[in-house]
């Protein structure tokens, strides 16, 4: 469904994805994993128009969207959530889960639907209604970021290490959403420094290093031999 | 190979001069003073290259700084008995000094688009204190003053003529571009340039860029000054519009249209320029800024090189 | 010398709200593309000339208010089309310039199209009504509040409608809400056109109180450029309070001396601000 073929991606002025290949299978949980500054999220934004890669090839669904701009990627159901959230913190949670929401077509029985879904999977949410995003606390907001996505109703998300700066509690939550989004049959692309996380959700993981793939593998063989990890991440 | 280049430089820049001090020989009054006066421009955009080229300071204020050379200028050769070309020169210079303090205090405080509306706000302050002060400037219709002779101090003392003015203009201006290369190619002009690409970084490595701002802004300042006090000598008019915004923006699509960052372009934007309104203004009139203001726009958006620049290209294929 | 100072504090605030629509659309344009509109003062001036077209035409204002609004905001749209779309991306400093080069071509263009002759607006509501000792027109009070209705109806829009969470999440993180698969450029453009038509509204509002003049643009742009920058730029609420302050300092500064030279007071507020306050003197201070 989502390949990308020998990208290069320059950002400001450093070459930091040297020819990434990879691909994700509808419905599929795939891994993104290495350590900091390899480029995994580089390789995201690539993905989603906010960068413009220098070479190779971006496909999704038999479709050309190398560099093509963000909103029309958004169109074509990938949704981003950002490694730093990036909630509109001077807008609501209502507001914010609208932003995806006032799509045109959207018919206003499915529109309740998902909001109702989206507070089911997220309580706090729901209470939080009316507050503006700002005000919530770095966990509520990692929430709104993913829910936010939901409401596009993408055919893969693009996760940007959603654990980051998480306490335990939040993340067994991302956990069940992630699996959540799974069983609806939601793709998701996961970068993460949870090793242990990203195994344990995806069915394949990759791994890169400087800007280049160094392996690629089902997720249990990983689980089975930690030497690959260790080797690539250190860990 | 420095100094074939070196060779190179000399040769064409005393060709260029020579041709501008035989050009007044051959050509009717009009245009000889209308020659001196593109120099006089000339100068200010060069000054002006400094801050918006070199440094990457959009400054429109560039009015302030001609005006008040300007007006420093008359108010010296108002006030003495016998009008003094020297203590007139002095004089507008230490008025476009002044003016250059205080836009220089500002420089090191403001960034980017707070510095170039501050610098518009300064000139705005001197032209209004100018066109209400009627008493002191004569407000809307200026000021009127005879020109000093040109005098070397108990040896010489002689009255402009047309061409000779037009030397004595031509000399100035010359040195004066001399003195702003050099102090564009030497390593002050290095970091200045410096700051434009990149300030942050700049400052990271441990350059005090404010200093080195205020120093650009003092020179800008003082050579656009020098402007205004050529042109009161070459005309022997002062009149607030010459304080007005359009001045500074004048100056800007000069820098522009020619070519930043390179000294000569703002030179050739200025005669060009002038040489298309004097042109085009015969067959329309005051519209003719509505082709030049489209060519200008165009140019700011597909060649932000300037001429200059798209001239530089095309030679280098 | 009380009465003077009331009566000031009335001019003050009726010149200060037609200031502030026409430093809302510049803040709002500024806020969501960076983009420091020079040209805004032309586009108050094209506005007022093409409703004194109007009005001189059908003999009706509210219709010449529409037909420059309308229209204006089609021109801007045009404008950031062809102009300023292609910067995108480039320093703010380039737009500057970009736009003081349309600003020139709109001058010159508004002295072809409608001749050098002042135009005029008659009053829309007639009569006067006495303040202290003065006969004060209605209109002007007419006038500020019409352009309190706009500033306000485009805040109930930006709050409540469904483009105004595009245009105030696009202000807010135009890559999130790009990746949000909302059309920022679209919204670029469009939220340019809303500006210019604030502008040519205000334009149409002035004119009954003075005259619309070619080059009256570059007073007004000057004049919101403070605003905005004292308003902080960006801040919609802001602009409007600073709009007020500027209007008024100049109305009491008119007492003591020329209305020409009042105007060196807002100068002095942009430098004072710049100084102490960078952000906007009606921002709270950022932590």
């Amino acid at each position: 469904m989502l390949t990308l073929a020998d990208v290069h991606t320059h950002y400001a002025k450093s070459h930091v994805l040297h020819g990434i290949s990879l691909e994700v299978q509808p419905g599929e949980v795939v891994g993104l994993l290495g350590r900091n500054g390899v480029g995994k999220s580089t390789t995201l934004k690539s993905i989603m128009g906010l960068v413009r890669p220098s070479q190779g090839r971006i496909t999704f669904e038999g479709r050309d969207i190398t560099g093509m701009a963000s909103h029309k990627v958004a169109h074509l159901g990938i949704a981003y959530v950002p490694e730093d959230r990036r909630i509109f913190k001077l807008l609501t949670v209502m507001e914010n889960l609208r932003t995806g929401l006032d799509r045109p077509g959207l018919a206003e029985t499915r529109r309740k639907e998902l909001l109702d879904k989206v507070y089911e999977s997220f309580p706090v949410l729901g209470e939080r209604k009316s507050q503006l995003g700002g005000t919530l606390s770095g966990g509520e907001q990692q929430m709104l970021a993913i829910a936010r996505a939901m409401m596009l109703e993408p055919k893969i998300i693009l996760l940007d290490e959603p654990t980051e700066g998480l306490m335990p509690r939040m993340v067994s939550q991302i956990r069940d959403i992630i699996g959540r989004l799974h069983r609806d049959g939601v793709a998701i692309l996961l970068v993460e420094q949870d090793v242990g996380l990203t195994l344990g959700a995806s069915s394949r993981c990759y791994i890169m290093e400087k800007g280049l793939m160094r392996h690629h593998g089902p997720s249990a063989a990983l689980k089975a031999d930690p030497s690959v990890i260790h080797q690539y991440m250190g860990v | 190979m420095a100094s074939q280049t070196n060779h190179k430089f000399w040769i064409s820049f005393l060709v260029v001069v020579a041709a501008l001090a035989v050009a007044p020989l051959g050509i009717p009054e009009f245009w000889r003073k209308f020659l001196t006066e593109i120099l006089i421009w000339g100068l200010l955009a060069m000054s002006s290259d400094i801050l918006i080229g070199y440094t990457g300071m959009v400054s429109f204020g560039h009015s302030a700084f001609f005006g008040l050379g300007l007006y420093g200028a008359a108010a010296a050769l108002l006030v003495l008995r016998s009008p003094n070309l020297w203590i007139a020169l002095a004089v507008g210079l230490a008025a476009a000094a002044v003016v250059a303090v205080f836009v220089a205090y500002f420089a090191t405080r403001l960034r980017d688009i707070y510095f170039a509306i501050t610098t518009l706000v300064f000139s705005q302050i001197f032209y209004v204190i100018i066109f209400t002060w009627t008493d002191v400037t004569g407000g809307e219709n200026g000021l009127y003053f005879s020109q000093p002779p040109f005098t070397i101090p108990g040896i010489f003392s002689a009255r402009f003529s047309t061409v000779t003015l037009h030397w004595f203009v031509l000399a100035i201006v010359a040195l004066s571009y001399l003195a702003l290369r050099r102090i564009t190619q030497s390593p002050f002009g290095m970091v200045l340039q410096s700051i434009r690409e990149n300030e942050p970084r700049t400052r990271a490595i441990g350059y005090h860029v404010e200093r080195y701002k205020i120093v650009a802004v003092l020179l800008s300042g003082l050579f656009a000054g020098l402007a205004g006090t050529l042109y009161a000598i070459q005309h022997r008019f002062a009149a607030p519009d010459f304080v007005f915004f359009t001045v500074s923006g004048e100056v800007v699509i000069f820098n522009v249209m020619g070519g930043m960052g390179t000294l000569v372009g703002p030179v050739v934007g200025a005669a060009f320029f002038l040489l298309l309104r004097e042109g085009l203004s015969r067959f329309w009139t005051e519209y003719y800024l509505i082709p030049l203001g489209i060519a200008f726009t165009m140019m700011v958006i597909f060649m932000p090189q300037g001429l200059l620049g798209f001239l530089k290209r095309r030679v280098n294929q | 010398m009380f009465e003077q100072i009331l009566v000031q504090t009335v001019n003050g605030l009726v010149n200060g709200m037609v200031l502030a629509l026409v430093a809302s659309g510049l803040t709002l344009i500024f806020g969501i593309m960076d983009v420091v509109n020079f040209a805004h003062g032309d586009l108050v001036m094209l506005g007022g000339f093409t409703g004194a077209v109007t009005v001189a035409q059908t003999g009706n204002f509210w219709l010449g208010l529409l037909v420059a609004s309308l229209t204006i905001a089609v021109f801007g749209a045009l404008l950031q089309l062809s102009t300023l779309r292609p910067l995108i991306g480039r320093d703010p400093l380039t737009t500057i310039i970009a736009t003081f080069g349309i600003s020139l071509v709109l001058q010159k263009y508004a002295l072809w199209q409608f001749g050098p002759t002042a135009r005029n607006i008659p009053q829309p509501i007639p009569g006067q009504f006495e303040l202290f000792y003065l006969q004060y027109p209605w209109y002007r009070l007419g006038a500020a509040v019409l352009a309190g209705a706009i500033i306000g109806a485009l805040y109930l829009f930006l709050k409540f409608g469904k483009y105004g969470i595009w245009i105030r999440a696009t202000t807010q993180d135009r890559v999130m809400a790009s990746a949000m698969g909302i059309p920022v450029p679209l919204v670029h453009t469009a939220v340019f056109a809303i500006g210019a038509a604030m502008a040519a509204a205000s334009g149409v509002l002035f004119a009954p109180l003075a005259a619309v003049t070619q080059n009256m643009g570059f007073e007004f742009t000057l004049r919101a450029f403070i605003v905005v920058v004292v308003g902080g730029m960006g801040n919609l609420g802001g602009s409007i309070l600073a709009a007020l302050f500027i209007s008024l300092l100049e109305a009491y500064a008119s007492l003591v001396v020329s209305p020409s030279q009042a105007v060196i007071v807002s100068f002095v507020a942009l430098i004072l601000t710049l100084l102490f306050r960078p952000t906007g003197l009606f921002v709270p201070t950022p932590k």
